[in-house]
């Protein structure tokens, strides 16, 4: 066998092993791909023995279930939005400034993470209740934004600790006020880090469900909520064309912010040490 | 000669209570003096405080008697040069050596200008698009200065600009910044913690040792006439000898040194290697047992063991026939200085006689 002789035992394991982690983790993808367009499947067959776009032209005809889309995508949008700017000031002060709790409030990121997050909600609903924010769109930001602040503030956080203090100290020297040594070289230097903050950011708030379950039923249902009664209610292959819709921007989000990131600055990191 | 940069009675005390004390020196136009001493001695501190990235306790900083200490970096005539880290990783070479002109609303044309001459002047002609992570440790380093002379700045700061290069480049990279410095006639402060560096380019040596100085002089002055053991063990070589002073002299087995000043106490005597040499006459001679020969390129480290304690000396290599191994020897002590207990310098010029009975 060519490939045997080329390139000996071990590389034959090591295929072996990169074909079932390729099945493990694109089995599950391309099956629920291939559900989405079946128009009838039984189980021993490979293939669907009919194809059909019958879910697809019901999922986006509906008027309720676009809607959720939308909403999806704008709620998305407006969390990273305010996030972002939430965030970043803070994840540079983390990183840039030694004052005495920076260890604890770093630490107290990670724990909203920690408990089970149906408690974190319920506690906070009482709370919401409180200050009528239940059923209403402010809240759904304020719980993604929860959700999200770890992320958009560990991710920058390291970024700008990569940037060095006499990279900026350089631009001071050079007769940059400290504004425009953040904008013209700290931020930028970040921006790979930034990026993938807000990709995640946007992602997470995309597929976020339990919060704004809790939070937004019955007014307001974003693509996640709605997904839970479609696969109650109807037949797996609405599922399916849902799930890929919902999986699309994930996709296409990772590969625009792998090929900007890649494209741009990360390369460019220094030789020396 | 005018004075660029004077620094008076400047202090720095960290919170941790380490820092600098009392430094106080001047830099004249057209200079280049170098801070020298060990690690954590102090010298970024002091550079630092010079450009402006640090607030000094107390003291004063002027350039072209102005005071400076109290202006931000960005307003400070000053240019400082890193270690490592200068460059913006996001912009290419032309961008890093444009940023401080755009800032001054200065004409494209006079950029591209500009950029071109400086990069002529650190040899990198043609690198304009190139980004930094494309360039090598030195090239990094010339960009960084170009960009730092391009702020045409009336003190250039450099910290250890060159401690990251091996040593060939950082012979030559020193070659040209010694050039380029006559060349355009510029105020230099530079640290550095190589002894050899700080005598081979330097107009003047700012010795210091923790926290404050120890010695300012020209290198000939540093090297031949140390004022403290602590400027005598940090450059060049010495061979130190423990010994007792009565009055002006120092016994040591057969051996009475005489030196001018009045002392009596512990003392420690230093002879250079290089004022070890083969007796040229019947007088004064010691008898040394060569104990350990060290090849070092064109010269060799030779051990001696005599009376007055173990003693290390040069010899050329066209000389090494006349030194075998365990064979006997007379020496001749051509100078030696005299430190007391404190460390200081009994008498700051070299002379001295020593007998032998
Ligand atoms: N930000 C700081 N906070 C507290 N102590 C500091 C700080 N910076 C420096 N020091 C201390 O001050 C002393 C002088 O430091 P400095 O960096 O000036 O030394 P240096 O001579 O430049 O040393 P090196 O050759 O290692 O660079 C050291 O003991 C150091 O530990
Ligand atoms: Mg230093």
């Amino acid at each position: 066998m060519w490939y045997l002789r080329t390139f000996g035992k071990r590389k034959i394991i090591e295929f072996i092993f990169l074909c079932l982690f390729m099945l493990f983790f694109f089995g599950p993808l391309l099956n629920l791909l291939l559900l989405a367009f079946a128009g009838e499947w039984q189980y021993p067959d490979i293939l669907p023995k009919v194809w059909s776009l019958d879910w697809w032209s019901f999922v986006l005809q509906d008027d309720s279930l676009v809607r959720s889309m939308w909403l999806s995508f704008l709620i998305a949008a407006i969390v990273t939005l305010i996030s972002l700017i939430i965030c970043i000031p803070a994840a540079y002060a983390f990183a840039r400034i030694q004052f005495p709790f920076r260890r604890f409030f770093l630490f107290s990121f990670l724990l909203t993470n920690a408990f089970p997050k149906m408690g974190l909600y319920v506690a906070i609903a009482v709370l919401f209740y409180q200050m009528n924010l239940m059923n209403t769109f402010t809240g759904i930001i304020l719980i993604h934004i929860i959700n999200t602040l770890m992320f958009m503030t560990w991710i920058p956080s390291a970024a700008f600790e990569n940037v060095h203090k006499s990279q900026e100290e350089a631009a001071r020297d050079a007769g940059a006020s400290p504004i425009r040594v953040f904008w013209h070289i700290t931020l930028p230097m970040a921006k790979p880090g930034i990026i993938v903050a807000c990709v995640f950011t946007f992602l997470s708030s995309l597929n976020e469900a339990e919060g704004t379950f809790l939070v937004g039923v019955p007014n307001y249902q974003t693509m996640p909520v709605i997904m839970y009664s479609i696969i109650a209610d109807y037949p797996s292959t609405a599922g399916a064309v849902f799930s890929v819709i919902l999986t699309l921007p994930t996709i296409i989000l990772l590969f625009a912010a792998r090929r900007f990131v890649g494209a741009d600055t990360f390369a460019n990191g220094f030789k020396m040490k | 000669m005018t004075i660029k940069l004077s620094i008076e009675n400047l202090s720095k005390i960290y919170p941790t209570g380490e820092g600098v004390q009392n430094i106080d020196f001047h830099v004249n136009e057209g200079e280049l003096v170098t801070l020298l001493g060990p690690s954590g001695c102090g010298k970024t501190t002091v550079l630092r405080s010079v450009g402006g990235f640090i607030d000094p306790t107390s003291g004063a900083i002027k350039i072209s008697n102005k005071e400076v200490h109290h202006l931000p970096s960005e307003k400070r005539p000053s240019a400082m040069v890193f270690q490592s880290y200068n460059l913006w990783p996001h912009m290419t070479v032309f961008d890093n050596l444009a940023f401080s002109l755009k800032l001054k609303k200065v004409k494209k044309k006079e950029i591209q200008m500009k950029v071109e001459e400086v990069l002529t002047l650190v040899h990198l002609t043609g690198m304009e698009k190139k980004y930094p992570s494309e360039l090598s440790g030195g090239q990094q380093q010339r960009i960084a200065l170009a960009r730092a002379l391009l702020l045409e700045p009336e003190v250039l700061l450099l910290d250890e600009p060159f401690s990251a290069l091996d040593a060939k480049l950082r012979h030559e990279l020193r070659e040209e910044l010694r050039e380029i410095q006559s060349k355009r006639n510029l105020t230099m402060l530079f640290v550095t913690h190589d002894q050899e560096e700080a005598l081979s380019i330097s107009d003047k040596i700012v010795v210091m040792n923790n926290g404050h100085i120890e010695q300012i002089d020209n290198p000939q002055e540093v090297y031949n006439a140390p004022n403290s053991l602590f400027v005598a063990q940090f450059i060049g070589r010495m061979n130190f000898i423990k010994g007792k002073s009565v009055n002006n002299t120092i016994q040591i087995g057969d051996l009475t040194f005489i030196h001018n000043d009045a002392y009596t106490g512990d003392v420690t005597i230093g002879i250079r290697p290089e004022d070890i040499q083969l007796a040229t006459a019947n007088t004064r001679n010691i008898e040394a047992q060569i104990d350990k020969i060290m090849m070092l390129g064109h010269f060799a480290e030779i051990t001696l063991k005599t009376m007055i304690g173990s003693l290390k000396m040069f010899v050329d290599r066209q000389q090494m026939e006349q030194f075998v191994l365990k064979s006997t020897i007379p020496i001749q002590l051509n100078n030696f200085l005299v430190f007391k207990e404190t460390g200081e310098v009994l008498n700051n010029r070299r002379m001295e006689v020593y007998e032998n009975i």
